[in-house]
């Protein structure tokens, strides 16, 4: 038989973002896969380098839509570092509550478009629903839906008020009576079960192998978590457990979501009954002296890595930036292989994956030399319309001229 | 056990296992260990992530970071143990002729990592597995390495003169 060879993506309904994999199938089972990535590659380490580094906190937010608010604390932590600024507790507090708002949307966010990729599209429909009500509340303490703005350098820049906590807690309660039945669906469902039970398999040694991080170790029963291995912020003052399962599956991975969800509540919870008086920022020097810092933080995906190297002046002599996808990548080709092809795309889905982060920044302008041509929108449209009269016999400028 | 022991535990076990870190490993704060790796010993980056994995339990490569310093570029390991504490292992490579050993044969996951050095900054990786490259995209000129200090990028057309 023929080996047959299936491209997914770049564009890909199954993919949220863009990225190529290359299966090599034999009948229905995938043989080999290949990872392509860069698409998304935007040059935000380069830029960074250029701007001051209170641009810099707006520009690193806009890393990655969904985890933003780990992204600028990973980057400002770094900064704080290498500045020897002490926060003051209240700003701690503040930032562990957003980051863990952030894990709650994040994890609904995944459960949905998990639930939409197994046609379980109610699931979808229920946990984007859910998700809303903590969109909502993100939007009354910050200001945004997304990209909080939240953060800056030696503090946070709103306060969390009496009302605003309350307001907080009340939504808290609704959702975890909400994610005791996406437990209840994760554990009991039979048909989910049967459909993720021993997909996508990466077991304890092929976590350590590829170095892979966040719910896929965890799910293989590595219990890693940054908040609890290296706390930031205000975990030091919490109680909470590092979830872990031992299905090393799809399902392990589903089960680990949902679960940390109930520990995301009970860690606000704690975060807004203990908060401390007190300012929320200590002012921060616009120059950031010689020396350099590791900033570690448990984003929803696992471990972001952020490394930052201060030269005395405005701005950053260096700023680099590992998001959890690009460590769990490695892993990918490995889970997909020997699986079936109707599985890939929740084996994808899995990892939660956010090529955003992964591949940062481009600047189109550098390549202008390179590039052969640029389409404006005009020619763009009718090279379409050209396109279709000649390879598919329809014209186009009929339904042009009734425009 | 108190975390900075531990960490001061950590810095001692390396240095008895490669004395030429002696006087080159500091304690940043508790759980950071930066290491020089001495210009001769370069080559032995390998044996050391090998040793800090088997023996010492870091088994985790956080990731490579790349710095262009002028005449050499800086290459730093960053590996992490299970109880949070971070080993940062530097390198040099003259900017003349930058060739550094791939580790993955060592830590698999590497290869991203590695692919950024060669195409951001121009870094060769002896023994990286062949593949398409990582980030760039397929059309970027040759010798354009974004993450060089001497490489800016061209002027938007139209755009504002920024003062």
């Amino acid at each position: 038989m023929a080996k047959v060879v299936v491209p997914i993506g770049p564009q890909h309904p199954a993919l949220k973002e863009p990225a190529s994999f290359t299966l090599f199938l034999e009948g229905e089972r995938v043989a080999a896969a290949n990872v392509a990535l860069g698409y998304n590659h935007r040059g935000v380490e380069k830029a960074c380098e250029q701007r001051t580094y209170i641009q810099d906190i707006y520009l690193i937010e806009r890393v990655c839509g969904i985890c933003s608010h780990s992204h600028s604390t990973a980057f400002i932590q770094a900064v704080e570092e290498i500045a020897a600024l002490e926060i003051h507790k209240r700003a701690a507090y503040i930032r562990s509550v957003i980051g863990e708002l952030e894990r709650i949307h994040s994890h609904l966010l995944w459960l949905g478009v998990a639930g939409h990729e197994l046609g379980f599209d109610t699931l979808f429909m229920y946990s984007w629903r859910d998700r809303e009500i903590v969109m909502d509340l993100l939007a009354m303490l910050t200001g945004n839906r997304v990209n909080y703005g939240i953060n800056t350098i030696g503090g946070v820049r709103r306060d969390i008020v009496k009302e605003q906590a309350d307001e907080t807690l009340k939504a808290v309660d609704v959702l975890e009576e909400r994610t005791k039945y996406y437990i209840k669906v994760a554990t009991e469902e039979s048909t989910l079960i049967a459909r993720l039970a021993n997909v996508g398999k990466l077991s304890k040694e092929d976590v350590v192998r590829f170095g892979a991080t966040g719910p896929t170790a965890r799910a293989a029963g590595i219990g890693k978590d940054i908040r609890h291995d290296d706390p930031y912020a205000a975990y030091t003052d919490v109680t909470f457990n590092v979830i872990t399962d031992d299905h090393a599956d799809v399902l392990g991975r589903t089960i680990v979501r949902v679960k940390e969800l109930m520990e995301s509540y009970s860690i606000i919870r704690q975060l807004l009954k203990k908060m401390p008086d007190g300012p929320i920022s200590v002012k921060a020097p616009r120059k950031i002296p010689e020396g350099e810092a590791v900033s570690r933080y448990e984003a929803p995906r696992g471990e972001d890595f952020h490394y930052v190297r201060g030269n005395g002046s405005e701005k950053p002599e260096r700023v680099k930036v590992r998001a959890p996808t690009l460590a769990n990548l490695a892993a990918i080709s490995h889970m997909i292989e020997g699986g079936y092809l109707a599985d890939v795309p929740i084996v994808i889905a899995a990892i939660d994956p956010c090529f955003s982060c992964t591949d940062r920044m481009l600047s189109i302008n550098g390549l202008d030399k390179g590039m052969e041509s640029l389409m404006d929108w005009e020619s763009l449209r009718n090279y379409s319309i050209e396109w279709y009269k000649t390879n598919r016999g329809i014209d186009m400028n009929k339904i042009n001229a009734l425009r | 056990m108190q975390i900075m022991e531990r960490t001061e535990i950590i810095l001692n076990d390396l240095c008895k296992a490669f004395s030429f870190l002696e006087g080159h490993a500091n304690i940043q704060r508790q759980r950071r260990i930066f290491a020089e790796i001495p210009d001769e010993k370069r080559a032995s980056i390998k044996e050391i992530l090998r040793y800090l994995r088997d023996n010492m339990k870091f088994t985790f490569l956080c990731t490579i970071t790349g710095l262009d310093i002028g005449d050499n570029f800086q290459v730093i390991y960053h590996l992490a143990d299970d109880g949070g504490i971070l080993i940062n292992l530097k390198i040099l490579t003259p900017r003349s002729k930058p060739v550094i050993e791939s580790v993955t044969s060592v830590f698999e996951g590497a290869v991203f990592y590695e692919r950024e050095l060669k195409d951001l900054l121009g870094i060769e990786v002896n023994g990286l597995p062949p593949g398409r490259r990582y980030p760039l995209p397929d059309g970027w000129p040759e010798g354009q390495y974004p993450l060089r200090k001497d490489w800016h990028q061209a002027e938007e057309e139209g755009a504002e003169k920024k003062s």
